[in-house]
Order: structure tokens, then sequence, then C-alpha cells
């Protein structure tokens, strides 16, 4: 039997509100299935089970405020011998509920009135699911209630359900959220010996590709010359791989992966830097979905949990603000911090004639105890390097 | 559709990708960019969401075009014929 505890999203987060169970006694649940809702400093998070198997029982109601390592529920493993949730946890506490908050409204079932017609299925899953038929709009032959009319309900209350915690909160989120990033930057400050490198990057190959290339796409599979950069830090680790890990306990751990926390400033207050994880392995289409898809959902204030818990190293974009150049404070416990600005029009020297080109400052902070600054400018060269040959990217 | 309705589309495509912005707090002249403080995500999000509203693909060298509402209703009801 496997323990599916409250897990640790960042080193300083102590306790998580569950808002909402995905999942229920007796369902099927496998590895990498967001199965609950937690609510932490950092926003609503979509928790992910790292084990395969069937959920035996539910132990933490929604609405109470638990110890991170705290059992929510039990799963019954596929094998009885598969390993337990690797996830690092401290011993569980006692669970102590704090003023939960009210559960999102939700109406009670009924049955609609008596000239709609529902499908079988679609009435089976409104049941499953809680769902008042009277609140859905059939679009099936005659309007018909369907399985996709039932779902559509489903996926409109749960965003209404988040927006409205978010909504509830955001005042305290705001604080809180404060607090988190005071405690990480302070941390990273107080502990970690920042060295800081820069270069300007001609951006001009990489900016008539893509130019070229958006011109062919449609506009679901464009690009912006934001991939681009996280592509060539991805890329670059390879070759500097003491860039991409953790500082531990005296020592360097490189990461499992090279997964680039993308630093996403809130424009109601805050930061968070959720990760695209195996950068390195991925193309630059599915780069640039996943990239669109993790900043809509930022925005809407719902992530999952390996997203917040899982980068090996931070990236941050600027350029949209307009400076030209930032220098980031690494988070902890990952070691390097990229750095992009504005893309700027610059006299530059191409072939021993001076030419206007489209430049951007890369900088670099990187942990001094697990790299020097030659390791860190051959890191920013390589970087440089990629984005001259876009295509390959 | 209406000038209206696609207005009343524009906004819920906003909404989705900024969704703290109150829709009676955007002034339909001003740049949305600046105003509501899009990133080129955003606004690429913006640009997607625009495309399975409306049908309306819009090649980047007329992102320009799109600075405001007013703008944007004006762009893509041209676009669409009506």
């Amino acid at each position: 039997m496997a323990e599916f505890r409250m897990p640790s999203l960042g080193a300083d987060m102590e306790q998580g509100t569950l808002v909402e169970w995905r999942v229920r006694p007796g369902d099927r649940v496998a590895r990498g299935d967001v199965i609950a809702l937690v609510e932490t400093e950092k926003g609503l998070i979509e928790v992910e089970i790292f084990t395969g198997g069937v959920v035996e029982s539910i132990v933490i109601e929604p609405g109470a405020t638990v110890p991170v390592g705290t059992v929510l529920a039990m799963i019954r493993g596929d094998a009885e011998s598969s390993p337990a949730e690797p996830l690092p946890t401290p011993p569980p506490a006692a669970a102590e509920p704090q003023h939960p908050p009210a559960a999102p409204p939700r109406p009670p079932p009924s049955t609609p009135a008596p000239h709609v017609r529902v499908s079988p299925l679609a009435r089976r899953i409104a049941a499953e699911l809680h769902v008042d038929l009277a609140t859905v709009r059939g679009t099936g032959d005659a309007g018909t209630i369907t399985k996709a009319d039932v779902e559509r309900v489903v996926a409109e209350h749960t965003v209404a359900a988040a927006a409205w915690a978010a909504r509830a909160g955001v005042r305290d989120h705001q604080a809180s959220m404060r607090k988190v990033i005071a405690a990480a930057m302070a941390r990273s400050k107080r502990d970690i010996p920042h060295y800081y490198l820069a270069t300007q990057i001609d951006m001009g190959r990489a900016l008539s590709w893509l130019a070229a290339e958006n011109a062919k796409r449609p506009v679901s599979t464009r690009l912006l010359p934001a991939v681009l950069l996280l592509r060539a830090v991805a890329l670059a680790v390879r070759e500097v791989p003491e860039m991409n890990g953790f500082w531990i306990d005296g020592e360097f751990r490189p990461g499992p992966g090279v997964h680039v926390g993308v630093a996403i400033s809130l424009r109601q207050g805050g930061l968070v830097a959720p990760a695209i994880h195996d950068v390195d392995r991925k193309t630059i289409e599915e780069l640039m979905r996943e990239l669109l898809d993790l900043v809509k959902r930022t925005r809407a204030g719902v992530l999952r949990s390996s997203e917040v818990s899982d980068a090996t190293i931070t990236v941050t974009n600027l350029g949209d603000q307009g400076v030209e150049s930032v220098f980031g404070v690494i988070y902890p416990p990952q070691v390097a911090l990229v750095g992009f600005g504005r893309l700027v029009e610059r006299p530059w020297v191409v072939d021993g004639t001076v030419a206007a080109r489209s430049v951007v400052m890369a900088s670099l902070a990187a942990d001094h105890r697990a790299s020097d600054g030659h390791r860190g400018g051959r890191f920013l060269a390589a970087i440089e390097h990629l984005l001259q040959t876009p295509e390959a990217l | 559709m209406t000038r209206d309705e696609i207005r009343q589309a524009v906004v819920r495509v906003l909404r989705d990708v900024a969704p703290e912005v109150r829709p009676d707090a955007i002034d339909p002249s001003a740049d949305l960019r600046d105003t509501l403080d899009l990133d080129s995500v955003d606004f690429m999000n913006f640009v997607v969401g625009l495309h399975a509203a409306l049908g309306v693909d819009v090649p980047e060298a007329d992102y320009p075009k799109l600075a405001s509402l007013d703008d944007c209703v004006r762009y893509l009801a041209a676009k669409r014929g009506e």
C-alpha cells in the first residue's frame, strides 16, 4: 500500500490546503495523473501521483489545511512490491484542519425537465460527477444531452471553482507569495556566492530564420524568439552540465533531466518559475506549445506539482519589460540562472563592416561553489554559438 | 456575426489570456499590450485564441493592426467580410 502525501512544492512550503479530489475510492490512477487540487502560497497546484494503482481510501477531506508529509490518501499499488512514492517527504504529522474554506458551490443533483433527452452515457457520467442535468445544454440530435455536453459543464465548473478560489484569496495570496519569494531570495543571497557574466549575442540569423518560418506557418505553430532562447540554454547544458542541477549538503548534484524553469511575473504581483520538462529532448514546436500553455495556466493560477518543484535551471526573460540586461538571483537549490534582455538594434561589425543587427544581452548568475567563471563563460559561449544555427535548434 | 458579437468574442479571448482583466476596465482605444501588460507569450495566446474563436489566422505582419480593442474589431470584421 502506498501513501499519497501532501507534497513539498518548494523548500519553504510548510502546509497546504486540500481544495478538491479529482479521484474517488476505487478509481484507477496512473503515474503522472493529476489526482488532487491543493492550495499553497504559490497558488492552486494540481498534484500528480507518482505510482500507479487503485485509490483505496481518501484520508483527508477537502477544506483541510495539513502539514507537508501528511497522508492524504492510500493507494493500492499495481503490484504490492512496486516502489512507494519517491517524493521526499518528512514524517507525517497529525492533520490539523484549520478554518476549512467553504467548498465551491455545486448545484444539487436533480433531473432535467421531462422533455429534455439525455444519452445513457451522459446520464451516468453526470451522476458520477454530481452534475445537475438541468444546467446542461444539449447539443446532440434534437437537443439531446451528450457525454461531451456534460464534460464541458464539468470543465467550466472546475475553471470557475479555481478562479473563485483564487479571487477569494487574492489578497492573502499576494501577501503569502511575497513571503515565499522573500524567503527564497534571502536564502539565495545569504547562502549562494553568486558570480555574474554577460555577453551580447547577435540574433540576426535567428530572427531572420524565425520571420521566414512564421510567414509559412499557421498561427497555431508560429514561434517566438523566447522558445529559441530556451532551447539554446537547454542544449548548452549538454556542454557545461554543472550549470544544471542543485547544490545540496555541500555538493553539486546533477539534475535528473534538463527541466528549465521559466520566470513568469504575475500582473497582480509576484513571480513564479514553473518548469518545462526535458527541454533538451523536445522539438521546438513541442516547446512552443508547452510555453503557451504554461503561461496561460500560470495566469489562471493553476499549475501542476511537477512544474513547481522540478526546475533544474531557470531562465528569466525581461525583454518584454524593456530592459536591456538582467542579472538574476539564483533560485535555491539550483545553481544557475540565465537572463535575457530586450532585443535591440545595435551597430555590429560583420566581416569587417559595420551593420545594424538585432542583439540580445545574455547574462549568467551562477553558484561559485558549483562552477567557476571560466566554465560559466563556456556556457554563455555555447548559447551564443547555438543561436547562430537556429534551424538546428 | 455583428461587430458587437466580434467585440464580445475578442473580450472573451482576452479574459482567457489575462483572467485578472475586468472587461469594463478595457479602454477600447488604448493599446492592449501596454495597458493590460501583455507579454509576447500572452499576445501569441491572444492571436491563437482569436483564430480558434473567429477562424481568422492573423499573419505576423498584421499584429500591429490588433493594437487596441477597437482595432481588433475593425480588423477581424474586415477579414471575416462582415
